[in-house]
């Protein structure tokens, strides 16, 4: 509690302090590569015969993903709190490499605990990390994903807590993390809606965005939260089957629970044990959904719905083949929906598709299951 | 019954329930109360022990594995209390089975069962509105976490929401047995005793006699855990007897450990 309480005044006083926003705009500009392009599929939208897609492209952020937003904002708070070691989770790999990156960039030691099923589908980003100077811990309890990753990470918090920041990587866990891990991705809704206004002088009739811990929906949402009309769609991993064990979709089925530290849905059985989950993609394979989700689901401001593993895929290959953009698995859940909705929307629509992410990573998973070669 | 420490220091023994079966805790838990068990702390088993080592873990896994739930464990605690009278029982749980069964009525199961107190891991004093008033409602004990961590504001909050006594994590980490305690541990208590007068039980780590006779020396109890459920571990067939033989072994030695008035 005296670490979270540590984190929660020194993030406050970030927040107001003028220098430290400069200096994390500027690292998100020069570093990073802010703003990301906002890129009309024109082929895409031609061949839905629907709505205007517009894609806001995360993937070009540096490392390959939203998650580097919330990393250098974290590693500044680390430095201002004088601390050197950091820890993380991953899940597919992509924060764990954000953070690697970070610590690379600031001189910062870094341990990333990764589940062992995630290292074996997620290779590319193991050996990244190892590049980037970071140590790889892999964890062999309960599922071997993300949430054992986790455990293990506030395991070593809990040990180390006095010299060690924990820096998490989505919307989940304790105070203050969802709330601060939201406000350093909000950045992609803020360019995101001025983007399209600019485009097309109107806002969208939806946003849609994957939906694993829930940072990089909710980063491109939030903006759009007081714009009543526009729609804000989560989309959950739908897996292999509705049977619980077989997804990832905490709205269907899942209740209030306490997990890690986080009170929102979680899945879990009749006797609160919390379930094993499936994705084909490593970064949506989590058994709860951060809370902010939660609350905008159940005051219905946001709806949440499954794409399947295999919708996922195909939605790769299109988006691959119509706009030349390979998607990572989770955000091609994302395009699966708006696969979807698009047909039925009318043509002067508008509707935003979040890309959170580059498919390199997944090329593995993506050789197993599409034939091509 | 209210929780108390008659022989000093007491002796809280953790197990996890279930491992590797129900009947093992039972006899398990009654040769830890005949070779010396003031209090026991009946672990419920979760799929996700954030704040628990490798032993704990993995007894964790099995007794899952054996089908074990919050239910069956309440259940066993009413037979143990038929067989103990005096011996305070305390259930340890993460939270979230308690709520999949509803707060108010674990309480009053628990209180029916004739438990003493509980603690729940991962509830923060700061969190337990709903809890606390559910466990004043059924006459049991709620026992807080102390960390060395803590600030001193904190450590009051801590003590004056516990009943029975607070327990004080002796170091920064998960449970486990160490060779070395660190110093955190007595300055905690000293810190404890400086905002309250409650008792404090002292673990994490504790695994042998020169352990708990010093952990004795400052704290009104020692909690044992992990080194008990690895006992388990390594003794298959014969779990009840192993675990008797080392809870005297622990308190054996200790000189002071006479009744108080």
């Amino acid at each position: 509690m005296a670490a979270l309480e540590e984190l929660e005044r020194e993030y406050e006083r970030a927040k107001r302090d003028q220098k430290f926003q400069k200096r994390l705009e500027s690292l998100l500009r020069n570093y990073a590569g802010r703003p990301t392009a906002l890129s009309f599929a024109r082929r895409l939208t031609e061949k839905l015969g629907g709505a205007k897609i517009y894609l806001k492209r995360e993937d070009l952020l540096h490392t390959g993903a939203h998650k580097i937003n919330n990393c250098l904002g974290q590693a500044l708070l680390v430095e201002r709190m004088g601390k050197r070691r950091v820890i993380a989770e991953t899940g597919a790999g992509q924060h764990g490499v954000a953070t690697a990156t970070v610590c690379a960039l600031l001189g910062f030691e870094c341990v990333v605990y990764m589940g062992t099923e995630d290292m074996r589908r997620q290779e590319l980003n193991v050996f990244r990390m190892r590049l980037l100077g970071a140590e790889v811990r892999g964890v062999e309890s309960g599922s071997r994903t993300l949430k054992d990753a986790i455990n293990e990470a506030m395991r070593d918090w809990v040990t180390n807590v006095r010299t060690t920041h924990y820096l998490l990587g989505s919307v989940l866990g304790a105070h203050p993390y969802p709330t601060m891990v939201r406000d350093f991705h909000r950045v992609i809704g803020r360019e995101a809606r001025a983007q399209i206004l600019k485009a097309e002088g109107k806002l969208p009739a939806a946003v849609i965005a994957c939906v694993g811990g829930g940072s990089n929906a909710i980063g491109i949402f939030y903006e759009f939260i007081k714009d009543k009309k526009v729609r804000l769609i989560g989309v959950e991993a739908g897996g292999r089957g509705e049977a619980l064990g077989e997804h990832a979709a905490r709205f269907r089925g899942g209740l209030p629970g306490v997990l890690q530290g986080t009170f929102s849905y979680v899945l879990q059985d009749a006797a609160g044990q919390i379930a094993l989950t499936h994705s084909v993609s490593a970064g949506l394979d989590y058994p709860s959904i951060g809370p902010e989700h939660a609350a905008l689901r159940d005051t219905g401001r946001a709806e949440y719905v499954p794409a399947s593993d295999a919708e996922a895929l195909e939605a790769t290959t299109l988006l691959a083949r119509t706009e030349g953009i390979i998607p990572a698995l989770e955000s091609a859940h994302a395009v699966a929906e708006v696969i979807k909705r698009a047909p039925g929307m009318k043509k002067s629509d508008v509707v935003l598709v979040n890309v959170s992410g580059r498919g390199d990573k997944d090329i593995g998973i993506m050789r197993e299951s599409l034939n091509l070669d | 019954m209210p929780l108390s420490f008659y022989k000093k220091p007491g002796l809280v023994v953790y197990v996890t329930c279930g491992d590797p079966d129900l009947a093992t805790t039972r006899d398990v838990v009654l040769a830890a109360i005949e070779a010396g068990a003031d209090v026991i702390e009946l672990g419920v088993p979760f799929s996700d022990p954030v704040a628990d080592g490798p032993v704990i873990q993995r007894a964790s896994e099995r007794a899952l594995a054996a089908g074990t739930t919050l239910a069956q464990i309440l259940t066993l605690a009413a037979e143990l209390r038929q067989q103990a009278q005096s011996t305070g029982l305390v259930v340890f749980s993460y939270l979230n089975p308690i709520l999949r069964m509803g707060m108010e009525k674990f309480c009053r199961v628990a209180r029916h069962a004739g438990v003493d107190g509980v603690l729940v891991t991962d509830l923060p004093v700061e969190e337990a509105g709903e809890y606390l008033l559910a466990m004043k409602e059924n006459d049991l004990a709620p026992v807080f976490l102390a960390a060395p961590t803590s600030p001193d504001e904190r450590l009051k909050r801590i003590a004056d929401a516990s009943r029975g006594f607070v327990y004080a994590v002796s170091r920064t980490g998960v449970t486990g047995a160490r060779q070395q305690l660190a110093d955190d541990a007595e300055k905690l208590v000293r810190r404890l005793r400086r905002v309250s007068k409650s008792a404090v039980a002292v673990g994490f780590g504790i695994s042998n006699a020169a352990q708990f006779a010093a952990v004795g020396k400052f704290a009104d109890a020692v909690v044992v855990g992990s080194a008990i459920v690895e006992t388990i571990e390594q003794h298959c067939g014969r779990e009840a007897e192993a675990v008797g033989d080392f809870v005297r072994a622990l308190v054996g030695p200790h000189p002071g450990r006479e009744t108080r008035g």
